[in-house]
């Protein structure tokens, strides 16, 4: 067993067991700090594949950007004490039996399948930022201005639905 | 590593995310664990292209591998914008039903 056998199996078990703290804590702001984790531990996954663009982005866009403005919104409704009041149990087993018979369909799915290429650890040069930023500003230039037009829509739509009548 | 290790990582991660939705009842919660089952499709993504980089029409194609990376940097963006405008929207009904619980929201019922 490599060193990249180990890491791949902490790393698996650190994002799992942070999901499931994740949607198991009573506090909105401990739910959001457990997703930090996870999101960690995702970028972890993608430095073993050697995707370092995509695991820099990852923790600057989704640890950074996206959980601090979730951070900041459970903040701004001081959702701290605990704020479910209806605990339906019989909803809850319901709700954990149909996703778990979900992930027994999908699982026993995709043993079907024959796989023999293994996936290319810690080497290959395609998730480089010289190589992404070449494709993206070549093959993709097109998408890329139009996911300009998409962050300014989303910020005019943000501001509007956010003011006071 | 095999393929197989990642679609069993990615599954559980994404079944975890439907079972957020289908048993809490805060929305910023459920909208927590729609950006997880967003992450672990990222996850399989990446993970795929990973594995199609050495065969034949990565060697025929210069931008083939990387190709999967851009959609996942795409996806992160569509997830952007999609968190600003759905915290807007949670912030609004926060503002006007003084509550994130979803049992409230039931005026369109009827």
């Amino acid at each position: 067993m490599g060193i990249t056998t180990i890491a791949f199996i902490l790393l698996s078990l650190m994002a799992i067991g942070s999901a499931i703290m994740m949607i198991s804590s009573k506090s909105p702001v401990h739910s959001v700090l457990w997703l930090i984790v996870v999101f960690f531990a995702i970028s972890g996954h993608y430095i073993l594949l050697n995707a370092q663009f995509l695991a820099i982005v990852n923790i600057i866009v989704y640890a950074g950007a996206i959980m601090v403005l979730f951070l900041f919104v459970v903040m701004l409704m001081n959702l701290n004490a605990e704020t479910e009041p209806i605990k339906n149990y019989r909803l809850r087993l319901i709700g954990i039996l149909s996703g778990g018979s979900l992930l027994l369909v999908l699982i026993a799915a995709m043993m079907k399948i024959d796989v023999a290429q293994p996936v290319l650890m810690s080497t290959g040069d395609s998730g480089l930022i010289k190589v992404l930023g070449h494709a993206l500003f070549t093959n993709y230039v097109l998408p890329f201005e139009i996911s300009s037009v998409l962050f300014l829509s989303a910020m005019i739509g943000a501001v509007i639905i956010g003011k006071k009548e | 590593m095999d393929i197989k290790a990642y679609i069993i990582l990615s599954l559980t991660l994404f079944t975890i995310g439907v079972i957020g939705v289908l048993v809490r009842r805060n929305a910023i919660i459920i909208f927590m664990c729609v950006e997880l089952m967003l992450n672990a499709v990222n996850l399989l993504l990446v993970a795929f292209s990973k594995m199609h980089a050495m065969s034949a029409a990565a060697k025929a194609l210069p931008t083939f591998a990387s190709d999967a990376q851009i959609f996942v940097f795409f996806i992160m963006v569509v997830a952007a914008a999609e968190v600003s405008v759905g915290l807007a929207i949670i912030v609004m009904m926060y503002r006007n039903i003084h509550s994130v619980d979803i049992n409230f929201l039931n005026r369109l019922k009827n």
